[in-house]
This record gives C-alpha cells, sequence and structure tokens, in this order.
C-alpha cells in the first residue's frame, strides 16, 4: 500500500533537517504504529506524506499503491486515496461543515472520474454516518471546526474520513486532547473503517489509543529515523520504561 | 474665495465639454444651484486629502477614456430570475422600448425631464437637496457636478408596499460614452420598495442616487456594477432616513478600471437603521474606492458598514468611512468593519476608518484588516481532494459571506453568490499558483 523509501527531508526556510532517511512499508489492510518523543519527525512525515507546503525533499522517495506520491498536488494525493486526520484540525469560519464534505467527496469522485453524488443520496450516506460517531445535526451545520471543542474536531476528522473512504489513512496524534470516552468514540470509528485492504498509520505519543486501535506493527521514531520495529509489545515496553532505553540502546 | 489654479483650469476644462441641459421651473432652478455649489468647490486633484487613496484625473478629464466594451458571454444578466420591473438606461439614456411600461402598484414613475417640467413636484424636495446637504463637512464635487449635468435619471415615489422590485440596468454600448444619470427616490411613511441596479452603464458614469426613507418606511438597494474591465464610475448615493426606518444598500463590484463608490447617509430620526455593505473583487488594473460617510443625527439609531475587497494581480482597494455621532444622538450602536483579502503580493488595501463622536452614551466599534488567504485552511481543504482553486474560492466566499449576509433577499442574495462563483472560477486559473 505505503512505500516509503529512504525518505529525507528538511525545513524549506530553516534548512534544519528533519527526517534522516525513512523506510516504511505497509501492506494492504495493516495497521501501523509510530511513537516516539517530541521532535522526532512524526508529525512532519505525516505532512510531507499528505504535501503540505514548507519542506524539501532532498532524498528517497514515496510510493501510494505505486503511484510516486511526492509529485502530486495534495488533492491529487487525497483522490488517489491518502487521508491524514490532523492533529490540530483547522477552523474554517464561513465555510459549512457541510457544504466542505459535500464538495470533498464530490471532488474525489470528480477526479477518479465517478459520477457525483446528489445531494439527497450524500445526506443520507453523512446522516448516518454522523450518528455512529454522535455528530448531531447542529455540528454539520456549523462552519468547519469553529466553536468544536477538542473532542468534536477529532470526530469531525474521523467523519470526513468514513465520507470519503481513503485507501491509506494517516492518524496525526488523534488522541492528543481527548479524555478516554472521547478517545473509545474516535477509535470506535476508526476500528469500524478497517477491513477491505485498508491500511493505517497511527501516529501517537502514549500507547493507550493503541489499546483500542489495535496494530499489526509499531514502530519507533527517533532523530529523523525509525530505529526500530516490532509487535503490539513494543508500544507497552514504551509505556513500562519511557523511550531512554530504546534510545540508549540504539545510540 | 478663488479656487487654486489647478482646480479652476480641471473645472473650466471639464465645464467645456458639458452643456447644461434646458429645464425650466425647479428643475432649472436645482440645477443652477448646484452648479453654483460646483463653480465654489472645483473639481478634486489628487492633493485633496478626500482624494488622497485615488487619483480623480481620469473623472475630472473633459472627455471619458476610452472603454472597451466587455463581452460577458454566457453569463446571464444579474437578477434574471428576480420578477422585476425594468427600467433601460443605454449609455445613460433611457431606452423606452428595453423598458417595461413603468406602471407599479403603490409606485409612481416618472422621467426627470418630463417631471421638470412640472411646476410644482415632490421631487423638488429631494432632488439636488440631499446632495447639498452631503456637501459638508466634505465637499463630493462630482455630486454637485451631476445634480447640475444629468441628462437623464428617474425619479421614483413609493406610496405602499411596491409590487415588485423595480431595476435600473445600464447597458454600456459606446467605447467613449461619458453618462450622467441622477435618480430620486421618496419613500413615503410605511412604504417599502426593493430597488436593484445593474450594468457598467458606460465607459465612463456618473450617478447620484438620492434617497428619503420616510418615517417606518423600507428600502432595500442591491446594486451589481458590472463586469467591464475598463469603465470608470463615480457614484454617490446620498439617504435621509427617518424615524423608525430602514435603509439598507448592498453593492456587488466586479472588475472596473476605477471605482468610486461614495455614500452619505443620515440617521434622522430616532430608530433608524442603515446597513451599507460591499463585496469587490479584482484583478489586475482594478482601483475600487469605497469612501462612506454616516451620521447619527438622532437618538437610538444603528448603523453597520461591512466592506470586503478581494484584490489580485495588483489590485487597489480602498476604504474611507467615517461614523459621525451628534450630540444627542445618544444610544447610537455603530459598527464598522473593513477588510481585504489579498491574494498576491502585489495588490494593496489602503483604509482610513474614522470616528467622531459627540455624544456619550454611545456603541462604536470599527475594524480594518488586510490579509492574506490562510494557507493552512487551504492545504486543508486540499488535502480533503479539493483542487487548489476550489478550496480558495471556497474561502473567498467565506471571506465574503459577512457582506453578502445584508442581503436580506435570499434569491438575490443566490444570485450574487453565484456571480461570484462564476468570477472567481473565472479568475481562478489566474489566481492559482
Amino acid at each position: 500500500m505505503l512505500e516509503i523509501k529512504n525518505l529525507h527531508v528538511k525545513l524549506e526556510e530553516e534548512d534544519k533537517v528533519i527526517l534522516r532517511g525513512v523506510d516504511l512499508s505497509i501492506g494492504a489492510g495493516e495497521v501501523h504504529a509510530i511513537m516516539g518523543p517530541n521532535g522526532s519527525g512524526k508529525s512532519t512525515l505525516s505532512y510531507v506524506l499528505a504535501g503540505r507546503d514548507g519542506y524539501t525533499v532532498t532524498d528517497g522517495s514515496a510510493s501510494l499503491e505505486g503511484a510516486e506520491l511526492l509529485e502530486m498536488e495534495p488533492e491529487e494525493r487525497a483522490a488517489a486515496g491518502l487521508f491524514l486526520a490532523f492533529q490540530y484540525p483547522v477552523e474554517i469560519p464561513g465555510v459549512g461543515n457541510m457544504t466542505f464534505l459535500r464538495t470533498a467527496v464530490n471532488a474525489q469522485r470528480k477526479a477518479r472520474g465517478e459520477a457525483e453524488l446528489t445531494a439527497g443520496d450524500f445526506l443520507k450516506v453523512v446522516r448516518e454516518k454522523a450518528r455512529a460517531l454522535k455528530i448531531d445535526a447542529e455540528m454539520l451545520k456549523r462552519p468547519v471546526n469553529v466553536g468544536f471543542s477538542g473532542g468534536e474536531k477529532k470526530r469531525n476528522e474521523i467523519l470526513q474520513m468514513a465520507m470519503l473512504e481513503p485507501r491509506m489513512c494517516i492518524l496525526d496524534e488523534t488522541d492528543s486532547g481527548l479524555d478516554v470516552d472521547a478517545m473509545k468514540l474516535v477509535a470506535d470509528g476508526v476500528n469500524a473503517l478497517r477491513g477491505a485492504g485498508r491500511s493505517f498509520l497511527v501516529i501517537t505519543h502514549y500507547q493507550r489509543l493503541l489499546d483500542h486501535i489495535k496494530p499489526d506493527v509499531v514502530h519507533i521514531m527517533a532523530a529523523g529515523r525509525i530505529i526500530r520495529s516490532g509487535g503490539p509489545e513494543l508500544a507497552l515496553e514504551v509505556e513500562m520504561n519511557g523511550y531512554a532505553d530504546i534510545l540508549g540502546e540504539v545510540g | 474665495m478663488a479656487l487654486p489654479q489647478a482646480k479652476d483650469d480641471a473645472l473650466t476644462a471639464r465645464l467645456s465639454a458639458l452643456a447644461l441641459p434646458e429645464s425650466a421651473g425647479w428643475l432649472g432652478a436645482a440645477r443652477s444651484e448646484a452648479r453654483a455649489r460646483l463653480l465654489a468647490m472645483g473639481l478634486p486633484v489628487r492633493r485633496d486629502e478626500y482624494w488622497r487613496y485615488t487619483d480623480p484625473s481620469s473623472l475630472v478629464a473633459p472627455a471619458a477614456p476610452v472603454a472597451v466594451r466587455f463581452n460577458p458571454g454566457d453569463e446571464p444578466e444579474a437578477f434574471d430570475a428576480i420578477d422585476r420591473l425594468k427600467i433601460v438606461f443605454v449609455d445613460g439614456v433611457f431606452d423606452a422600448d428595453a423598458s417595461d411600461d413603468l406602471t407599479l402598484s403603490g409606485v409612481e414613475i416618472e422621467r426627470l425631464d418630463r417631471a421638470g417640467q412640472a411646476d410644482i413636484h415632490w421631487a423638488q424636495g429631494t432632488y439636488g437637496v440631499l446632495e447639498a446637504r452631503g456637501q459638508t463637512p466634505v465637499a463630493r464635487p462630482f455630486a454637485a457636478l451631476n445634480s447640475a449635468y444629468a441628462t437623464d435619471g428617474i425619479l421614483i415615489r413609493v406610496t405602499g408596499r411596491a409590487a415588485r422590485p423595480v431595476a435600473l440596468v445600464y447597458v454600456h454600448s459606446s467605447e467613449t460614452s461619458d453618462a450622467i444619470l441622477h435618480h430620486c427616490v421618496k419613500l413615503e411613511a410605511g412604504s417599502n420598495l426593493t430597488l436593484l441596479e445593474s450594468g457598467p452603464a458606460a465607459a465612463r458614469f456618473n450617478k447620484v442616487l438620492e434617497v428619503e426613507v420616510g418615517d417606518g418606511a423600507e428600502f432595500h438597494h442591491i446594486r451589481v456594477q458590472g463586469r467591464d474591465h475598463e469603465r470608470r464610475a463615480a457614484t454617490h448615493l446620498f439617504a435621509r432616513v427617518g424615524a423608525g426606518a430602514s435603509f439598507r444598500s448592498f453593492t456587488l463590484t466586479a472588475n472596473g478600471r476605477l471605482t468610486r463608490n461614495e455614500a452619505v447617509i443620515e440617521l434622522a430620526g430616532p430608530a433608524a437603521r442603515a446597513h451599507l455593505a460591499g463585496a469587490a473583487v479584482g484583478d489586475g488594473d482594478f482601483h475600487h474606492d469605497d469612501t462612506v460617510f454616516v451620521t447619527h443625527s438622532a437618538p437610538n439609531c444603528e448603523s453597520r458598514q461591512v466592506f470586503k475587497k478581494v484584490l489580485m494581480n495588483g489590485a487597489t482597494g480602498v476604504f474611507q468611512g467615517k461614523i459621525l455621532v451628534r450630540p444627542g444622538a445618544q444610544k447610537t450602536d455603530g459598527y464598522q468593519i473593513s477588510q481585504s483579502l489579498l491574494l498576491d503580493e502585489d495588490s494593496q488595501f489602503l483604509a482610513k476608518p474614522e470616528l467622531e463622536i459627540y455624544a456619550d452614551d454611545v456603541k462604536c466599534s470599527h475594524g480594518s484588516t488586510s490579509g492574506a488567504i490562510d494557507e493552512t485552511a487551504l492545504f486543508y481543504l486540499q488535502s480533503r481532494g479539493l483542487p487548489r482553486t476550489v478550496a480558495q474560492g471556497l474561502l473567498v466566499l467565506a471571506f465574503l459571506a459577512e457582506a453578502i449576509e445584508e442581503v436580506a433577499d435570499e434569491a438575490i442574495a443566490d444570485d450574487i453568490r453565484s456571480r461570484l462563483e462564476g468570477w472567481l472560477a473565472r479568475h481562478a486559473a489566474k489566481a492559482g499558483k
């Protein structure tokens, strides 16, 4: 599904190197988690994959189902099946959540050569999916993320994911700012989307999210590289001993 | 007091190209008085404080600079879907064949020259009168010139609830047309009218609209200034709003080499309300100036000014807005916001918001901002699959939304939005990097 090879990235303006050779291969239907201390490059990896400005790829490649990602515009990556659930979902005053969702769904369908959803069909689908995430009609009407609580914003991200049905989902610290109940709700939303060959990359500081979204593979990232990979037990090890041991071991 | 030489020269040159229309009776007198006002003030030059941000020279020039007509293609005419009474002017001349029959329940409509022949006429109390009041504290020479030299216009008296909107349609036909139109609207107490204006009008257009809103009356004004790239326009809107009356005006400007829209509004009776809004989108050789002066003369009045501009490829936006609260106008609620969205670094926005308050129990707020498109929001939308141009269009419409909200009629608001969407789609290729 997602193949990242020897990815080197620096900040465009500061000449600061963030990723120093990331290798990652995620198969269809697999769930991978990346853990790591602050500043290890986890979020940068997610932004670079989604196509945010401000980063320069100095070496390496990333492909999605064989297609070279790094050459594409962000919207082309989305149409190709990539989705990034933001750590900080953006508030957009003046743009209705529903208008936004429908424009997004139809833009992707159009890019893929599929027929656009009619207003009626769209409404039916969005209501059903919103209900499962406990997103009420009022939230759908409001401007995108404006005045949403932290939990509402994250649920809104998962709703977008459910509507867009991406092949490869990246969740960037989706658990940050969530209480236990909200985290459970978001995790249930994510788990409902598992299967059908859909892959996930879950970026998190803490093991607790991985209690709810069970990964197949856990990677530890530090100083712009993946320094260790293993099964779910690796997350537990981090939880017990912190990153220091692992970092020390490698260093 | 003698005028500075530059002003005097400009005035002489301009007037040499004009003939005072022959009017007897009240209209003739009104024209002479306006001409005397004009001679006393002269025409503006760049050094005038009130014209600091907008070069008046092409408006002052004896002849209208050539403006090639713009072909709008298959874009529907403004307000096409709205049931309205159409009054058409071609290059500033009334076109009876293209216009509807001027009869409308609750409304009297008359051409200016015909009304001018009457011995006495209601418009005596309006024509040039609101304009003259609006000349202090700041001179508005183009408006005085208009009252003196207007070649055509429409007088509308509203006695009840107008059966449907009256639409003034301005067709631009000649590349050198220089149109001067003067309209008056008088809403009697408790009456109601929606007035629509659309079209580029002429190569150069000077228009005055005077509106007297009687006690408890409601006036809605929605204007779309046409997409001609090369046209120039100086327009003035003078209004006096009576007790408990409501005045609302919204203007959409897309393109135009030079547009100066002045609005001079007086809240004259207690609990009067005036909302002024404008949305302007400009690409390239575009200069748009909103100059607004709202006077609160009575207590418990509310005024709102919401002006938004989207500028790209070196376009310029200007806002000069003032709220004057006179002594005794207690419980005034004044709000003013002017904002621009600059889509590149070549475009500029110049704003001069002012408050002058002589009452002690008032609430007035004003704000002016100028900013670029929110790149974070743009990326967020793109990451959901929206092409950059579509995402930018959504953000631009969101930016303009507060101004468009001032259009109360949903069908008309939809017309405005779809016009903007069309404009944005056409200019997207240029705007997208």
